[in-house]
C-alpha cells in the first residue's frame, strides 16, 4: 500500500508545485502510516533520487521521451497501472495545468473519488474529508472521498514544501504506453518569467496604469522581488497584457505569499482569484477603492510616484 | 462536424456566498443565475464560430440539471446552437455528472465535446477530463485557441509559463479559456429564436457518485489594512520585510 504522487516535470526538471505535492503527499502517508511513493512519467534531468528529502520513499520512473509532453490519456494509463501495481490508496497530484488534465481522467479509469483544488490535509477522523476552494476562493468546502482508492489534486503554493533528509529508490516502471495522439508541434515559453501559478510573489496592475506603454514600472518592480506579472481583467481584454496575465473569477486563481495589486479597484470578480495570497498588497489613488477592504498593506496616492520609489526601496533593501 | 457544447448554471459573479443548514447548502435565496462564463465566452463562441465558418456544423448544448436549468440553457440557445439537452436530474458530484454527458455523447457521435475550463462555483474542472476517460477520447485541457482542418484540430493550451501547441485528430473533448473566443451578448433575433428551438429532456443514465460535500466554511475575515504614507515608501517595504516576513 502507498499513497502515489504524481511528479510532473518541465522540460525534464520537476515543478516547484510537485515538490509541494510530495511533501503533503508524505504526511498524508504518515496519516495513514503507509509510505508515500513517486511516479515521474517522461525524461527526467533531475536527480530524482534526491527527491528523497521530500519524503518519498520509491520513485517509478516511466522513462520514455514518446512521454517527454503531455497527453492525458497516455500519462493516465501509464499511472493507472503503476497504481494499481503499487497499491495505491491516496494518489495526488498538483491542481496544476498537468493535474488539471490527468486527475480527472485517472478518476474516472479507476473510479477513484476526486477532491481538486485541495488546500489542507485530509481529516481522517470520520471518514476521509478533504477541504477545497470553491465559488472562486470565497468559501470552502469539506468533501468527503467515499471510494477504496482516492485522488486529491493540491492546489499549487497551498502547502509548505518541507526539505528533509533521504534519498528514494529509482525504479523503472514496466506498463504500457500507447502512442500518443495528441501532437506537440511547438513550445512558446515566455522566457526569463516566473510562472504565475507557481509564484511567491506577484505584482498586478490595472487600468490604473492608464495604458500599456506604461507598464515598466510595474516590470521594473517585479523584477526587483523576482515576481511574476498579472493584470485585471479589462487590461487583458483591451491586450495592453497578454491574457496568460488575467487573474480572478474568469481569469487565472492564484494564492502567492505576497500580491501587490496597482491601480486595481478590487472588484468582486477580481478579489476572487486571488484573496488566497497570503499578504495584499494596494498602492490606489482612490482611498474608497473595495480592495482596500481586502488590503494587509496599503497606500493611497499616485501609482507613477510610489511604484518607482518602491523599487528603489526594494532594490535598496535586497543590497 | 457534429460538436457538443457543455453548459453549466452557476451563480453570478458577484452574488453573495452564504450557506445553510447548518452550512451544509449554499443559500440561494436571492442569487442570480448565470451561464458558467467560461462555456458561455469560450467554448460556445468559438462552437458558433465554426458554425458560421461551415454552415454544415451542427452544435448541441448539454446541461444536467433539473428543470430550474432551462432559464439558463434558452439564454445559451439565443447566442446560438441548434437544439438543446438537458438530463433531468439534481447535480450530484463531478463523476456522476461526467456519465450523464459522456453517455449522451456516445449515442450522439460528436466529432468534439467543447467544456468550459472549469465551472465558477465548484471550481473542480473535472467534467471534461472525466468525460475523455469515459469516451477514451484525448483530451486537451485549458486550451487559449482552438482551430479546425478538415477532421484535425491545432489547439494551443496553457503550460506553465508559456503555451503548447497541440495537434490532434477528432473525436476529442477540449476544456476552453480565455483566449479561445470573445464574449457575446445575445441579440433580439437569436432570443426569438432560441424560443423555439428543440430542448429535448432525457432521464440520467444510472451512475455512481464518489463524494459528497460534508459542509461548506467561509473563510475568516482579514484583520483589516494598515495604510502607510505615500511619503513613506521605504517604511512599507520594511513591513513586508520584518513585520509580514514576505519579501
Ligand atoms: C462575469 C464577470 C467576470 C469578471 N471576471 C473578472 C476577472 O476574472 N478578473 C478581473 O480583474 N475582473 C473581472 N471582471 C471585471 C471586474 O468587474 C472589474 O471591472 C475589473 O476588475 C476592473 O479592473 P480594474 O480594477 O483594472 O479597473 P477599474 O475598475 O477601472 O479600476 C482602476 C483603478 O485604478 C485606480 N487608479 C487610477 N489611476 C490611478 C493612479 N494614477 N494611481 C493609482 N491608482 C489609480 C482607480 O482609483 C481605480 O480603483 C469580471 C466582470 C464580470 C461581469
Amino acid at each position: 500500500m502507498s499513497v502515489l504522487v504524481f511528479i510532473d516535470t518541465n522540460e525534464g526538471h520537476v515543478k516547484k508545485a510537485s515538490l509541494e505535492a510530495m511533501t503533503y503527499g508524505a504526511k498524508v502517508a504518515e496519516q495513514l502510516g503507509i509510505a508515500a511513493e513517486g511516479v515521474v512519467v517522461g525524461t527526467a534531468k533531475d536527480d530524482l533520487a534526491a527527491l528523497g528529502k521530500y519524503g518519498v520513499k520509491k520513485i517509478h520512473h516511466v522513462n520514455n521521451p514518446a512521454l517527454d509532453h503531455l497527453d492525458a490519456q497516455v500519462f493516465t494509463k501509464a499511472i493507472a497501472e503503476v497504481a494499481t501495481k503499487t497499491g495505491a490508496k491516496v494518489i495526488v497530484f498538483s491542481n496544476n495545468v498537468d493535474g488539471k488534465s490527468i486527475a480527472p481522467r485517472l478518476s474516472a479509469r479507476l473510479k477513484a473519488a476526486l477532491v481538486s483544488g485541495a488546500v489542507a490535509l485530509p481529516d481522517t477522523s470520520n471518514g476521509f474529508i478533504v477541504k477545497k476552494n470553491v465559488f472562486s476562493g470565497k468559501a470552502f468546502a469539506n468533501i468527503s472521498l467515499n471510494t477504496d482508492v482516492k485522488i486529491i489534486s493540491l492546489n499549487p503554493n497551498a502547502y509548505q514544501t518541507i526539505a528533509g533528509e533521504g534519498t528514494a529508490e529509482v525504479v523503472i516502471a514496466d506498463v504500457t504506453i500507447d502512442t500518443p495522439k495528441v501532437k506537440v508541434t511547438a513550445v512558446n515559453k515566455v522566457s526569463g518569467e516566473v510562472p504565475l501559478t507557481e509564484a511567491e510573489i506577484v505584482v498586478s496592475a490595472g487600468r490604473g496604469l492608464k495604458g500599456p506603454e506604461n507598464w515598466k514600472i510595474v516590470e521594473d518592480l517585479a523584477h526587483a522581488l523576482h515576481a511574476a506579472l498579472a493584470c485585471s481583467r479589462p487590461v487583458a481584454d483591451a491586450h495592453w497584457r497578454p491574457h496568460n496575465e488575467h487573474v480572478g473569477q474568469t481569469g487565472t486563481a492564484i494564492a502567492p505569499t505576497l500580491y501587490i495589486a496597482i491601480g486595481i479597484s478590487g472588484a468582486i470578480q477580481h478579489l476572487a482569484g486571488v484573496n488566497r495570497s497570503k499578504v495584499i498588497v494596494v498602492i490606489n489613488k482612490d482611498p474608497e477603492a473595495p480592495f482596500f477592504k481586502a488590503a494587509d498593506y496599503g497606500i493611497v496616492g499616485d501609482a507613477f510616484e510610489i511604484v518607482p520609489k518602491m523599487t528603489e526601496a526594494v532594490k535598496k533593501i535586497k543590497g | 462536424m457534429k460538436i457538443l457544447v457543455c453548459i453549466s448554471k452557476t451563480p453570478d459573479t458577484t452574488a453573495k456566498i452564504a450557506f445553510t443548514d447548518n452550512n451544509t447548502k449554499f443559500d440561494t435565496s436571492g442569487v442570480q443565475w448565470i451561464i458558467n462564463p467560461y462555456d458561455e465566452w469560450y467554448s460556445l463562441v468559438r462552437a458558433i464560430e465554426l458554425k458560421e465558418a461551415d454552415a454544415s456544423t451542427v452544435i448541441h448544448l448539454i446541461t444536467v440539471g433539473t428543470a430550474d436549468a432551462e432559464p439558463i440553457i434558452r439564454k445559451a440557445l439565443a447566442l446560438g446552437g441548434d437544439e438543446a439537452i438537458r438530463v433531468n436530474t439534481a447535480n450530484a458530484d463531478s463523476f456522476y455528472i461526467a456519465s450523464q454527458i459522456a453517455e449522451v455523447a456516445k449515442q450522439g457521435g460528436y466529432d468534439l465535446v467543447f467544456t468550459g475550463k472549469e465551472t465558477i462555483d465548484y471550481n473542480g474542472s473535472s467534467i471534461g477530463g472525466m468525460v475523455a476517460e469515459l469516451l477514451e477520447l484525448p483530451y486537451i485541457s485549458l486550451a487559449t485557441k482552438f482551430e479546425l482542418g478538415g477532421n484535425k484540430a491545432t489547439v494551443t493550451r496553457e503550460i506553465e509559463g508559456g503555451e503548447e501547441v497541440c495537434e490532434v485528430n477528432l473525436p476529442a473533448v477540449v476544456s476552453c479559456q480565455k483566449g479561445v473566443a470573445e464574449q457575446r451578448i445575445p441579440n433580439m433575433r437569436g432570443i426569438m429564436a432560441a424560443r423555439t428551438k428543440p430542448l429535448k429532456v432525457v432521464e440520467p443514465s444510472a451512475a455512481d457518485t464518489l463524494t459528497a460535500v460534508a459542509s461548506f466554511e467561509l473563510p475568516p475575515p482579514k484583520a483589516g489594512v494598515k495604510l502607510i504614507s505615500p511619503d513613506n515608501v521605504e517604511e512599507l517595504v520594511r513591513l513586508l520585510k520584518e513585520e509580514a516576513k514576505v519579501i
